[in-house]
């Protein structure tokens, strides 16, 4: 019995998890949702390396796959490197070195995700807490276009709604819960106040909320993104009245109309709300480490997504450097996705143009992605059968255990088996040419 | 390797400029030894430079990054043969600070400010520093089991949570910034005075302070409590600092050593009832330093130009926040801390900046002693570390201030006392203030000084002391301390005229502080019960691993732990 061990699957990593291992294989998960306990009880995976060979996917040595893997990627004049959400930060550190020595883009999935929330920090901060302090303190907690009941099944008991702590010994009881969406989710069901918006307004009523809280409610109209001005003061006043507030915020509202403009708006909203009572915010991060990319690549490259190696220097520029726009302009000639469905998650126009590129592909299991590699490197899956540092939705480092051994290797260490192949075949290039 | 014929300054050593040879053996100073030799004739050379006080790593400065590319674009360096590519000027990324740091000729930056919670992120970023020695200050001053081992009055238990802390977080020593203010900060509030009583803790700041001073000094620590006032930034708060002070002033110290050194004085010097009478009362808080010996600061000058302000003292971002009407990152940590970040410009015609900047220039210059006075920019608050040559020959160069002096808001002769003062440092002070000092404070034994057994780190500079008019050619020291001529770390030569050669890693250090095991049994009890009910992960996963650091250094300490007690 494995006690206290880190779920690797969403930004919660809880971290109680218990497993039973006998005969080196996962027996039982006891704490976990039912996302977490599949993943650490594992399923259906790609058991060999494989390198396409007359348009067929044929399996191949380890050594052969990061040969292929190196010469595709010293071909290229521009290769992406994209994914990073679901590998350790030990990888990241690897990959960010290869992306330096190959002269790449690195990226993650962040850009079809929280990216936006990235450029609103850059534009106003982050008023933000760990989740520990949410538990303790908050009366007051909101939860915008995100659905943790479906999506971070154990938030709501962990950390927010229905969790208890020292200046909240009643839990859900003594809690307001408002939950902003455009449909009646789960997590809705859960709320003192459900709120419905018509699709895209998220802006127009966090406006509407901001003059509310500053008290210039008069200028805002009777009814805005399908709320009426009644319910906006009502709510506006909760928020005023809160101890200690939390706004949660996910995909419905950072891939809605407005995008970082939204989440601009948000934390101004909630850097308002701290001249009348205390209020923090923290976007729900989905991937269980596609916080630490961007803490790993902020620390070596200075910026948090999308950077661009090609000059030597780090260079980011949103909408220039970013994964999807890179692809959509066909901008790259090369791309390496590690520890993501790129094809699944893309916009079609990107994905397609994935296919007119050489793909190397690095993940445990087979997806969409899989059907258009070039290379396919299967590799161990962090948190069950590899060690390794994630960081959580609130920015805490965890160190993550191996339950089981894994015949295959980590991402790390395939990320290192390409970077000698790179070292080697340029030694070769360069013996050749003299 | 042999230095050879240098004007060397090891004023721990009592050498105050003598021409001599230097001798380094498998990283370390010795009498003799062969090897690669080192031209300095006639040139000025020092001991690795040491900071005591810097932000460098972890959660706070990432978070300055991440909110700053503006920053980032601003220091771009590409990839070379030895070095990662560097970005940034405030908020460098990582390499960036080692090359940095070591280009100027120091060695060694401790990191002033880390939760224990966020600890492994803060290792994260140091291990990935290169070149220098560092370290990591844990904080402990609006930690809820400290401040129930104070309500208590249980200092054995607090000096086993203390040693548990440090274990905990691989830290070095322990800091408090504005003690009780973190805790009343998660409910939007804070602490105004040492007496103000922190909201449901029934404990005061000073009983916080006077508790972990007296828990340090039982666990036999190297460094002394490292004191970020209340009330910090804020006009008249010098009474605040005055009071702090004295009531350390009875306590035993443990070492040779300080009792308290007190972060970036400059923010806690101040006179006035607001920002319009606002002024500058170095003065009295030099006085004070020079009439005791209980206690050592650092400067925290402040430079114009751009900043990023960051400190556990998060009542003071959001303020800083309002003020400026800047972005705001603001990060609360459960049971421990809080903190905040705001990017932040001085301005010369700014009349509180331009007081500040002097403020800072007359502690260095009033307090008689060097040894109590370390010269710091609390970086990146005041000004990022690279401006340090800037500093120094402020300090240097009575002419150089006044030619700034003329440059700023026509105010400061009247808000200042910095006109009238007429010391200019020489190189014994400034060896003093940026080597010799910073390393007995922190209680570093083999740092700061070149003697045999010390550190083989040396920083060589293109400057005839013998020569070289401070007081006038500042302009020509200012170049030669950005860059040195030679910085050599453990025995390594890492950088020459400010290309780097070599990027080795660094070492961490640590303090391990041997308690009790009853203490810590009795510890364990309240800890227990703490992570069940109060944080969000288990105790299993709260300690740093040693994974995080592979190039560590422990130093021991503690009490005398008696021989295992019969049951």
């Amino acid at each position: 019995m494995i006690k206290d061990a880190v779920c690797s699957f969403c930004g919660c990593l809880c971290d109680d998890i218990n497993v039973e291992v006998e005969g080196g294989m996962v027996k039982r998960v006891r704490h976990a949702c039912r996302l977490g306990s599949s993943k650490i009880m594992g399923h259906g995976r790609i058991e060999s390396p494989m390198i396409r060979k007359e348009g067929k996917l044929a399996a191949a040595s380890f050594q052969e796959a990061y040969d292929r893997a190196a010469q595709i990627l010293l071909a290229a004049a521009k290769p992406l490197l994209y994914g990073w959400a679901s590998t350790s930060c030990e990888a990241a550190k690897k990959g960010i070195l290869l992306a330096e020595e190959v002269g790449g883009v690195l990226d993650s999935t962040a850009t079809v995700c929280h990216g936006p929330s990235v450029i609103g920090i850059e534009e106003k901060g982050l008023p933000g807490a760990t989740l520990g302090q949410v538990k303790n303190r908050a009366d007051t907690i909101v939860f915008w276009g995100c659905n943790p009941a479906e999506a971070h099944p154990r938030h709501s008991l962990r950390y927010s709604s229905n969790s208890c702590g020292r200046f909240t010994p009643q839990g859900r009881e003594g809690r307001k819960i408002i939950v902003v969406d455009v449909r009646e989710t789960r997590t809705a069901k859960n709320a003192d106040k459900f709120v419905r918006i018509a699709p895209g307004s998220d802006y127009e009523v966090i406006s509407a909320l901001r003059m509310l809280v500053a008290g210039k409610g008069d200028v805002v109209p009777e009814d805005v993104g399908g709320v009426s001005k009644a319910d906006l003061a009502d709510i506006a006043a909760t928020l005023k009245a809160a101890r200690f507030g939390a706004v949660f915020f996910g995909l419905g509202i950072t891939h809605s109309r407005g995008r970082y403009k939204n989440i601009d708006n948000a934390l101004s909203l909630v850097a308002e709300l701290n001249s009348h009572t205390k209020f923090v915010i923290m976007p729900m991060r989905g991937h269980y480490n596609v916080g630490g990319i961007g803490q790993v690549l902020a620390w070596s490259s200075g910026y948090p997504m999308s950077v661009d190696f090609t000059r030597g220097g780090p260079y980011f520029n949103p909408g220039e450097t970013a994964a999807c726009d890179l692809l959509a302009r066909r901008d790259v000639d090369a791309a390496l996705i590690i520890a993501a469905d790129a094809v699944s998650n893309f916009p079609r126009a990107t994905a397609e143009a994935l296919a007119d590129i050489p793909v190397i592909q690095i993940d445990p299991y087979e997806n969409p992605t899989t059907q258009l590699s070039e290379v396919v490197i299967p590799c161990a899956v962090v948190g069950v059968e590899a060690e390794g540092t994630a960081y959580r939705m609130d920015g805490l480092a965890l160190r993550l255990r191996k339950l089981v051994d894994s015949i295959l290797p980590s991402d790390e260490e395939i990320l290192v088996g390409i970077l000698e192949s790179v070292h080697k075949q340029r030694l070769l290039r360069a013996n050749e040419e003299a | 390797m042999i230095v050879k014929g240098g004007i060397v300054y090891d004023p721990a050593n009592g050498l105050y400029g003598e021409e001599m040879d230097l001798f380094i053996d498998q990283g370390r100073m010795v009498e003799q030894a062969k090897g690669e030799e080192i031209d300095a004739r006639g040139l000025l050379v020092m001991p690795g430079g040491v900071d005591a006080h810097s932000h460098i790593a972890g959660k706070k400065v990432n978070t300055g990054r991440i909110m700053r590319p503006d920053d980032a674009r601003q220091g771009t360096e590409p990839r070379t043969a030895v070095c990662r590519p560097s970005t940034g000027y405030t908020v460098p990324n990582c390499y960036a600070m080692g090359y940095r740091y070591a280009r100027m000729g120091y060695t060694t930056a401790f990191e002033a400010a880390t939760p224990i919670l966020e600890a492994r992120h803060t290792h994260e970023e140091l291990e990935e520093i290169p070149i220098i020695d560092k370290g990591a200050l844990t904080l402990f001053g609006s930690n809820w089991q400290v401040m129930e081992c104070v309500r208590d009055k249980d200092l054995s238990k607090l000096a086993a949570y203390v040693a548990w802390g440090l274990r905990a977080a691989r830290g070095y020593g322990v800091k408090i910034v504005n003690p009780g203010g973190g805790e009343a900060w998660g409910f939007g509030a804070n602490v105004k005075g040492i007496n103000d009583p922190v909201p449901n803790f029934d404990v005061t700041p000073a009983e916080i302070i006077m508790g972990l001073a007296q828990a340090n000094e039982m666990l036999n620590l190297p460094h002394s409590i490292h004191l970020h006032f209340n009330n910090v930034g804020k006009p008249g708060n010098y009474t605040t600092a005055l009071e702090t002070l004295d009531l350390l002033k009875d306590i035993k110290p443990s070492r040779m050593r300080q009792i308290v050194h007190v972060a970036h004085m400059q923010f806690s010097a101040y006179g006035g009832t607001s920002w319009r009478d606002f002024e500058s009362k170095a003065p009295v808080i030099a006085d004070y330093f020079n009439c005791h010996n209980h206690a050592t600061m650092d400067m925290g000058q402040l430079l114009f130009g751009s900043a990023t302000t960051m400190t556990a003292d998060a009542p003071l971002e959001y303020g800083n926040a309002r003020l400026t009407h800047n972005k705001w990152s603001n990060h609360d940590i459960e049971l421990e801390e809080s903190s905040g970040v705001v990017p932040m410009v001085y301005f010369r015609k700014m009349l509180v900046n331009a007081v500040q900047w002097a403020v800072g220039l007359e502690l260095a210059l009033l307090v008689k002693d060097p040894w109590k006075v370390l010269m710091t920019t609390d970086h990146p608050n005041g000004s990022p570390f690279v401006n340090y040559p800037e500093v120094v020959t402020l300090l240097m160069s009575k002419s150089k201030r006044d030619a700034e002096m003329a440059t700023l808001h026509e105010q400061v002769p009247k808000r200042t006392v910095l006109g009238g003062i007429e010391r200019e440092l020489d190189w014994t002070d400034i060896a003093i203030m940026t080597r010799a000092a910073p390393a007995r404070i922190l209680g570093l034994e083999d740092k700061g000084h070149l003697g045999p057994g010390a550190d083989g780190d040396v920083s060589i500079y293109n400057l005839r002391p013998e020569e070289v008019d401070t007081s006038q050619d500042h302009a020509l020291v200012k170049k030669a301390l950005a860059n040195a001529k030679y910085t050599i770390k453990g025995g390594v030569l890492v950088s020459k005229e400010g290309r780097i050669l070599a990027a080795p890693p660094g070492r961490t250090f640590w303090v391990d502080a041997a308690v009790p095991q009853a203490d810590t049994d009795r510890l364990m009890i309240d800890l227990e019960e703490k992570f069940a009910k109060y944080y969000s992960i288990q105790i299993a996963n709260y300690a740093v691993q040693d994974a995080y650091l592979p190039h560590a250094k422990v130093i021991r300490a503690g009490l005398p732990v008696p021989l295992q007690e019969v049951a």
